[in-house]
């Protein structure tokens, strides 16, 4: 086990190490543009390619029990009560109550002051993310530093990082200071994350997972977003994660396809897996089903799984549990037989 | 040098929009003397899976007007349909090998169902709803409401425009949205009419309109759990009793198949679920 320090010194040593020099914005930049560009053409064609892919039956069928396990069941609104998260933990435990084998879903994602209310309404099915028990239940995770839009000091991000994690929270989804990479800061995104991710350690030695929230629909190209993956992985992010949900454009499948890209570099680079998770604009299990088609195709079938991959959604839930009890039953089913959100 | 004749592919209305069926099939339409006529969308069930979506969409918004402003749209439906009544007649003709006086008479019936339709809009519920004597000092009121999303298996009896407008008109007044399944042999006339509903003011996705196989389709609109209710009106032919089984598993209203479909009020409150309120008389 290592201390935050030691690993936040690592991470530095790293980047160092890559970049030929401290992490400077303008070692930063150099590296960063260094790195070819994409093909934006090329890249949507080839979106669109993998969404072509016809997954039927019994294909189709575990398909849908993998989206199940790989959700990251979210409500992120200002009018969230503990009402309400506590009947999204409910959901989350058992999403379809008229069918046992219905997996469950692998975290629910809240506001950081509703941590403690998710945390005690899971109970016996929360289980912390500690070394020996990397995946067992289900996570609590909280958006952080000043989500959404990452307008705060250093310092607020900070405590409001340490405040989540306190209260049990077992992942962090932090938020890039957008108008900081726009201008070219690269140093201070980079400097904010690591930040971040020293203060997602916890007593107990096991830190919270840190995902990073590049919201690529205010990045404007897919260069950026590549640059953006790069930094945010560089800087220690256990995940990279398209949107916040709140901007327009949210997750598409040519950002998530440049995002596995960079990921599987990465992977080629320093043989360190790291995650990915496409947020809002999901609502489909056809969708759903094409970005599984997309990490299979881009990464390998070794990311599906709740430590590598997950959707950030609230209603493509129950889009799916209508498709399953679809399968389960042979007739179709109807928005009166899951739950209004 | 002859001119090519440019026959017309009839395509399905879902949602306010032409689709092609998603599963790319089309079935040869003939005349009454066996003539191809025309081209027309072989529905699937993912067809009829779209169409529900739409429909449901559509209810709110369909339920929720008032009843005069329901009655307006079912009138301008008979107004436009009289200015096509010439497309309409020469349809019926070929599709059914009527003489150019029954088409005509068959057009005017259906003009003559739709505005009597039209005009129980606002008044079906008085006759329907009551005030219900009750022992205090409350008002007890029973009013109709729409049952929801209705799947029709449109039927031939009385020809092909009129019986798929005696089977439609009746579900809408009350503020029903449908998905037909139009006659399989005969099924332009229903098309042409969905063209006719698309220009008239009736919101997209209140009507939505199937081609096909009914024997293929209606099974799953039976088992459907976001259909409310079923018309098998025009069903006689298929095995409508499994239907009705399928239907039961999520307690639809179900009507059996008729011969004859003249405009009722029946036919209206059919697809109508009663709610019953209490109100108190006064504050003090």
């Amino acid at each position: 086990m290592t201390s935050p320090a030691s690993a936040e010194l690592a991470t530095r040593e790293r980047t160092t190490t890559l970049l030929g020099g401290e992490a400077t914005d303008a070692n930063l930049r150099r590296y960063l543009h260094g790195i070819p560009g994409i093909d934006a053409v090329g890249l949507e064609a080839r979106a669109a390619g993998l969404g072509t892919r016809s997954i039927k039956t019994s294909s189709k069928r575990w398909a849908i029990d993998t989206i199940i396990s790989l959700i990251d069941l979210t409500t992120l609104e200002g009018a969230d009560t503990h009402g309400k998260v506590r009947s999204l933990v409910s959901k989350a435990v058992s999403p379809d109550p008229s069918s046992p084998d219905c997996p469950r879903v692998a975290a629910v994602c809240v506001y950081g002051d509703m941590v403690s209310v998710a945390v005690e309404a899971l109970g016996a099915a929360h289980s912390a993310r500690t070394p020996e028990t990397p995946d067992a239940g289900i996570r609590v995770a909280a958006v952080a530093t000043a989500f959404p839009s990452g307008r705060a000091s250093l310092a607020v991000k900070l405590a409001d990082v340490a405040d989540a994690v306190s209260a049990g929270a077992d992942e962090i989804d932090m938020v890039i200071d957008r108008g900081a990479f726009l201008s070219g800061r690269y140093g201070q995104v980079y400097d904010e994350i690591v930040a971040v991710k020293a203060a997602c350690a916890r007593a107990d030695g096991a830190d919270a997972h840190l995902k990073v929230i590049l919201e690529t629909g205010e990045l404007n190209t897919y260069d950026n977003v590549r640059r953006a993956s790069w930094l945010a992985i560089l800087a220690g992010g256990d995940f990279i994660k398209t949107s916040t949900g709140k901007v327009a454009p949210a997750a598409t499948l040519p950002v998530t396809l440049s995002m596995l890209e960079v990921v599987r570099d990465w992977h080629r680079l320093t043989g360190v897996k790291i995650g990915v998770k496409p947020a809002g604009g999901i609502r489909t299990s056809k969708d759903a089903i094409k970005y599984l088609v997309t990490v299979a195709e881009t990464v390998g079938e070794e990311w599906l799984t709740p430590q590598l991959f997950r959707f950030g959604a609230s209603s493509l839930l129950n889009d799916v549990l209508l498709q399953r009890q679809k399968m389960t039953t042979g007739h179709y089913s109807g928005p009166d037989y899951v739950t209004i959100d | 040098m002859t001119r090519l004749t440019v026959p017309k592919t009839y395509k399905l209305y879902i949602g306010g929009k032409f689709p092609r069926s998603e599963s790319g099939r089309v079935y040869a339409v003939s005349s009454a003397g066996g003539d191809f006529l025309a081209n027309a969308a072989k529905g699937s069930r993912k067809d009829a899976r779209d169409a529900v979506v739409a429909a449901r969409a559509a209810l709110k918004g369909w339920s929720g007007a008032t009843a005069y402003n329901r009655g307006q749209v079912l009138y301008r439906i008979a107004e436009l349909l009289e200015g096509r009544r010439a497309q309409f007649i020469d349809e019926i003709m070929q599709a059914e090998g009527a003489s150019a006086a029954a088409a005509s008479a068959q057009v005017d019936d259906a003009i003559d169902a739709w505005v009597w339709y039209a005009g129980w809009a606002d008044k079906y519920v008085q006759v329907a709803g009551n005030a219900n004597p009750v022992s205090g000092p409350y008002f007890n009121l029973s009013v109709p409401e729409p049952t929801g999303v209705v799947a029709i298996v449109a039927p031939q009896a009385g020809g092909s425009l009129l019986g798929f407008v005696s089977a439609v008109a009746p579900a809408l007044v009350a503020g029903n949205t449908v998905v037909v399944i139009a006659h399989e042999t005969a099924p332009l006339t229903a098309i042409s009419l969905g063209e006719v509903l698309a220009t008239s003011d009736v919101p997209g996705g209140v009507v939505n309109i199937l081609t096909g196989s009914p024997a293929e389709i209606a099974p799953w609109l039976a088992s459907h759990a976001d259909v409310n209710a079923l018309d098998l009106l025009g069903a006689g032919a298929l095995d409508w009793v499994n239907l009705q089984i399928a239907a039961a598993d999520t307690l639809k209203r179900v009507l059996p198949p008729e011969p004859d479909a003249a405009p009722s009020l029946a036919r209206i409150l059919a697809f109508t679920e009663t709610k019953t309120v209490w109100h108190t008389k006064s504050l003090l």
